[in-house]
């Protein structure tokens, strides 16, 4: 009978103590759950609830227009929708791994055990502290095709100059090339990465006659799979939701949208923002950007997918 | 002995010549800031300007008023850090100090979050900021990072709070501590380190954001730093001089702050590589 009392008493006071830290939790979290909830969980439900509508900010009445937004895009009645998404594939899928590839090399340079490592390292972060507007405002004056200088440099060098931003040939071209410029948070990430891969690996290699291929295609690569999977995953999320580059090397003018010529350099993004707020065209513009969520969530997805293929997780994950 | 001398040789070569192209923009748009017209429109190769022009500076000042959105953008910014290392903080102990029923799932569904496009996420917010009233004032770029200060942050800052030994709180509330007085007088003084990343990691989101101020800020005396640069892309597009002195008075703040605090910039992202 005692023991009994005892035992409702013990789990009664458990209860209350487990509802106390669930109190005290949801209370220390309470700004994020706010947060989320208002910014990010009621945001979405709109979204998907104006993308099938004709809504519009300054608009007197709102319309139910079913699928037609989503149909506008792909039949091409909404003439900018393939233009950008053509544009946006060309970039992400050209500038992702040449930039991973790149950062891979210089990571890998900076960690011969090289003098001056951290002088290095420093000026190829340095391009990510400068405002990208800023960063891109001056390549759009470098790239300038008569007076810039990167036209004068390649010819005093007796190398094929280009017509860089001003045409629609090669304006992905040159989003690529700049986005090499600012890929110092790989090679940071890369090159701590690189470091913790622990010495002895490499003399067993010595000992056992490995040449430098050896080294790098068996222990750098494997060693740094987790590495490159994160600067991939990440290096996709943000190069599909680019929109600095198109603004500024591409500016809109006077009733011209950006991204032009041709729309060859109209992303994605940029494309969402000027359906939305130079058109006005909410409602289709949250369709457009609800197909972007749903690209970048099934690419994320596969990308995981397949990292049991590629990543090595030391002590198997 | 020598191969090894050379393979260092190339590796040199190949980081001074990237360095050099790396560090050429800034060069030249200083180089250029301090350029006639005519220089600017020479069709010859010359490295450096003829003669030194640094009327080009004051002009860029009297264009547009720098000194308004330098403090326009000081503002947000110090705003936005604060509430970022108080909020982000918070959550962050109660997602890795407090063990709650649903905690690790909950955290699990903010998480997923963070592949929401800003894009997405964007045109309710305006929608919603403009219904009240809000638009043309700081708030829409304050009140998003009070509440929860960036999930990434959260991450970031809970990774490290795990790290510390949970016998800490355990004496200490034996001591009779409240979890406030163990977030308060443990866990903040002993994640000083990450703290410093997470408050660099803020200021080069808020300082170089382009845009959410472009959406929500329309009169010019709200205007911050990259809307001034904006200004100048639109309306001074062929004199160079004056866009490169504006883009150097935009790029010299954040200089100075990763001239000041480099080696913690470093480190601090190359932690959120290899934590994450």
């Amino acid at each position: 009978m005692d023991d009994d009392i005892q035992m409702n008493q013990n789990t009664l006071m458990q209860k209350k103590r487990i509802k106390k830290r669930l109190v005290q939790g949801l209370l220390f979290t309470s700004p994020v759950l706010i947060g989320y909830l208002v910014f990010v969980f009621i945001p979405l439900v709109f979204t998907v609830f104006i993308s099938f509508t004709d809504f519009s900010i300054g608009a007197a009445k709102t319309k139910f227009v079913g699928l037609e937004n989503y149909m506008d895009m792909f039949t091409g009645k909404d003439i900018y929708f393939w233009p950008s998404v053509k544009a946006t594939m060309f970039y992400v899928f050209g500038s992702v791994p040449i930039s991973i590839v790149f950062a891979f090399i210089i990571a890998n340079l900076l960690n011969m055990k090289i003098r001056g490592r951290s002088f290095f390292r420093g000026i190829f972060f340095m391009p990510m502290v400068i405002p990208l507007a800023a960063g891109c405002s001056i390549w759009v004056w470098m790239l300038q095709p008569d007076f810039g200088i990167v036209n004068k440099l390649l010819d005093f060098f007796h190398l094929p100059t280009s017509t860089w931003l001003t045409s629609d040939k090669t304006v992905i071209v040159t989003f690529i090339v700049i986005s090499l410029w600012i890929t110092g948070t790989a090679i940071v990430i890369f090159l701590a990465g690189l470091q913790q891969i622990p010495d002895y690996l490499y003399e067993a290699a010595d000992i056992d006659g490995g040449t430098a291929w050896h080294k790098f295609t068996r222990i750098t690569i494997p060693m740094s799979s987790p590495i490159i999977f994160f600067n991939l995953v990440v290096g996709l999320i943000n190069a599909f939701q680019t929109f600095v580059q198109t603004a500024v090397l591409t500016p809109a003018a006077n009733h011209v949208i950006m991204g032009q010529p041709n729309n060859a350099g109209l992303l994605y993004v940029p494309y969402i923002f000027t359906k939305a707020f130079t058109f006005s065209e909410m409602g289709s513009a949250s369709a457009s950007a609800l197909i972007l969520l749903l690209v970048i969530s099934s690419i994320t997805f596969l990308v995981f997918k397949l990292q049991k293929y590629f990543v090595y997780y030391e002590g198997g994950k | 002995m020598k191969k090894k001398n050379l393979s260092k040789l190339f590796a040199y070569t190949v980081l001074i010549i990237v360095s050099i192209i790396f560090v050429f923009p800034v060069f030249w748009m200083v180089r250029t800031a301090l350029s006639t017209p005519s220089d600017v429109f020479n069709r010859n190769l010359n490295l450096l300007p003829s003669s030194y022009e640094f009327n080009n500076y004051k002009r860029a000042f009297e264009s547009a008023p720098f000194v308004k959105f330098f403090l326009n953008t000081a503002f947000i910014t110090i705003v936005n850090i604060a509430s970022t290392l108080f909020t982000s903080s918070l959550c962050a102990f109660g997602f890795s100090r407090i063990e709650w029923p649903g905690r690790d799932r909950v955290f699990g569904i903010l998480m997923t979050a963070l592949m929401v496009p800003y894009a997405v996420l964007i045109i309710p917010h305006f929608v919603g900021f403009s219904a009240l009233g809000m638009t043309d004032t700081f708030l829409p770029l304050l009140l998003p990072i009070l509440l929860g200060g960036g999930l990434f942050n959260i991450f970031l800052l809970r990774q490290f709070f795990m790290g510390i030994p949970k016998e800490l709180d355990e004496a200490a509330t034996i001591d009779g501590a409240s979890l406030w007085q163990i977030y308060r007088l443990i866990i903040i003084p002993l994640s000083k380190q990450s703290l410093i990343v997470v408050l660099l990691l803020t200021f080069l989101l808020n300082w170089n954001d382009y845009m959410a101020p472009l959406i929500y800020l329309s009169s010019e005396k709200n205007f911050t730093l990259m809307l001034g640069l904006n200004q100048f892309i639109g309306g001074y597009s062929s004199q160079w001089e004056l866009l490169m002195a504006a883009a150097t008075i935009v790029v010299l703040p954040s200089m100075i702050v990763y001239m000041l605090a480099q080696r913690h910039f470093v480190e601090g992202i190359a932690m959120t590589g290899i934590k994450g």
